[in-house]
């Protein structure tokens, strides 16, 4: 009980003294979660939009393999980038182990697949109330898979967030190839993890609030751009 | 949508150019080393004074000596710091490192619950005390990991004539993680755990865990610098890593090793020839 306050001290302390160190972790993990799940929604929703209005043989099987790729462990990703990327890999040449773009592959590893999950289902949704229209209009393909996905550009915005949230908190991945050095690699999820390590477990609870917080504010940002752009969309 | 999103990418696209700019332009090297030097804080002490001398940034990926030397030998590092006498005189013999030298020492020391249920409290027997542990069948949590501690917890098993692993599951737990974990789980089951002392005086976390074993000559643990051979690795910079391990071994690396201290104790102990 003694350390769960002692966290929400060092948490406040924390902010309110404007840690430089916190500052730097917190910048290094936004940029690093947002660069992941930006790539991951220009990979994932193209992807699941195609899967979504395509018929061919053996789509259900891309569709459950898609489905099954959200459940991939953060470490065995880590462990695949590291082997990719390390200087005995193959695309050791790139020397980009260690820095935060490999992090940033990891990453897009990871959540790709929830946004392109989570596209198909939404997307394929839609078009069974859109079908009938835009054939009637007799779209072409390229015409359809824009109309659906704008308009399901609310439900998309969810979609992405569901990828922030396991970028933003996952730890295996980022501490394999990222390799959790200070001033260079390390995000808040290491941080935590290290201080845990240390058995500094106040701070590292105080670390994970403030992760907390965080996630609040951009799920809360996101949520307001959303319902701003809905009222304005039907004003 | 689309214009969103390519507005947040053109940002995030602008900040990691800039992250691997900074990232570039500067002269650094890795180092592959043990968790025991960094959860000790001595790298924090250490780098600033030679980045200030060198103008060289030393980046540290801490994990256990036998990851450690997995990831040097995969050439992902300029230098290694661990601490597995063996297992550093075989990479050099590999051909993967090209000289080892004695940097610094500590000891092992056994951690142990303040009702000590093994009655160990106070000896300096090491092969003595994991007997009475094994006899006592008292709690007792091993690394488990491959790192330079557990293979020293190993060999103190097998000089105490007890094959302790073989008991993994019941009052032998293996945590399959790094000191500071081990030390958070030992502490929550009451076990018995040994640890590096450096460790140990930096842990935050000690419950009513006090040292309970210490001082058996057994227990010493010398740290050994390696830089990475260029036969095997090319991309590695032998000229960087060399200015590092030359000033880690000059007096002014050893004196600052030396000053370094937590709660007033002294962690390491220089002792470069």
């Amino acid at each position: 009980m003694q350390d769960i306050q002692a966290a929400f001290l060092a948490a406040f302390n924390l902010i309110v003294s404007l840690d430089a160190d916190l500052f730097e972790i917190v910048g290094l993990s936004l940029t690093v979660t947002l660069s992941a799940v930006a790539i991951s929604c220009l990979l994932g929703f193209p992807l699941g939009a195609l899967l979504a209005i395509s018929r061919f043989p053996g789509r259900g099987m891309i569709v459950v393999f898609i489905s099954s790729l959200m459940g991939l462990p953060p470490v065995v990703v880590g462990l695949t980038v590291y082997l990719f990327l390390s200087s005995a890999g193959p695309l050791g040449s790139w020397q980009m182990l260690y820095t935060p773009t490999a992090m940033i592959i990891a990453q897009t590893l990871l959540v790709t697949p929830i946004v392109a999950a989570l596209t198909r289902q939404i997307i394929e949704d839609l078009n069974g109330e859109y079908s009938e229209l835009l054939r009637s209009m007799s779209a072409r393909r390229r015409d359809i898979l824009s109309t659906l996905l704008w308009d399901a550009r609310y439900s998309l915005i969810t979609a992405s967030l569901a990828g922030m949230g396991r970028a933003l908190a996952e730890v295996g991945a980022v501490m394999i190839v990222g390799g959790n050095i200070n001033h260079v690699t390390r995000v808040m999820t290491t941080a935590i993890a290290l201080e845990t390590s240390k058995g500094e477990l106040a701070l590292a609870l105080g670390l994970g609030i403030i992760l907390v917080l965080l996630s609040i504010s951009i799920n809360a940002a996101l949520m307001s751009l959303r319902t701003n752009m809905e009222r304005f969309a039907y004003a | 949508m689309n214009r969103y999103f390519c507005h947040l990418t053109g940002l995030c696209l602008l900040a990691q150019t800039a992250l691997l700019g900074s990232a570039l332009a500067e002269d650094f090297i890795i180092v592959q080393s043990t968790t025991s030097t960094q959860n000790s804080g001595l790298y924090d002490a250490l780098l600033p004074e030679f980045k200030e001398m060198s103008g060289i940034e030393v980046r540290v990926v801490a994990v256990g000596t036998g990851q450690a030397i997995k990831n040097a030998t995969n050439c992902d590092g300029d230098v290694l710091l661990v601490h597995a006498k063996s297992s550093e005189e075989k990479f050099v013999a590999d051909g993967y490192g090209l000289t080892r030298s004695d940097v610094m020492y500590n000891d092992f020391v056994i951690v142990g619950p303040a009702s000590d249920p093994a009655g160990i409290a106070g000896r300096n027997d090491i092969a003595l005390a994991l007997q009475k542990i094994a006899e006592t069948k008292a709690a007792f949590a091993s690394r488990g990991d491959d790192s330079g501690t557990h293979k020293k917890e190993l060999s103190l098993w097998n000089s105490a004539g007890i094959d302790g692993p073989a008991a993994s599951g019941s009052w032998y737990r293996e945590t399959g993680s790094g000191m500071g974990a081990t030390l958070n789980v030992g502490i929550g089951m009451d076990a018995y755990v040994m640890t590096d002392r450096a460790t140990w005086i930096a842990f935050g976390n000690k419950g009513n865990h006090t040292i309970v074993v210490e001082g058996d000559p057994a227990m010493f643990n010398q740290y050994g610098i390696v830089d990475i051979s260029p036969d095997r690795c090319p991309n590695v910079k032998t000229d960087l890593a060399d200015q590092f391990i030359d000033w880690i071994l000059s007096s002014n690396g050893q004196d600052a090793i030396a000053a370094y201290q937590r709660d007033g104790q002294q962690l390491f102990f220089p002792n470069a020839k």
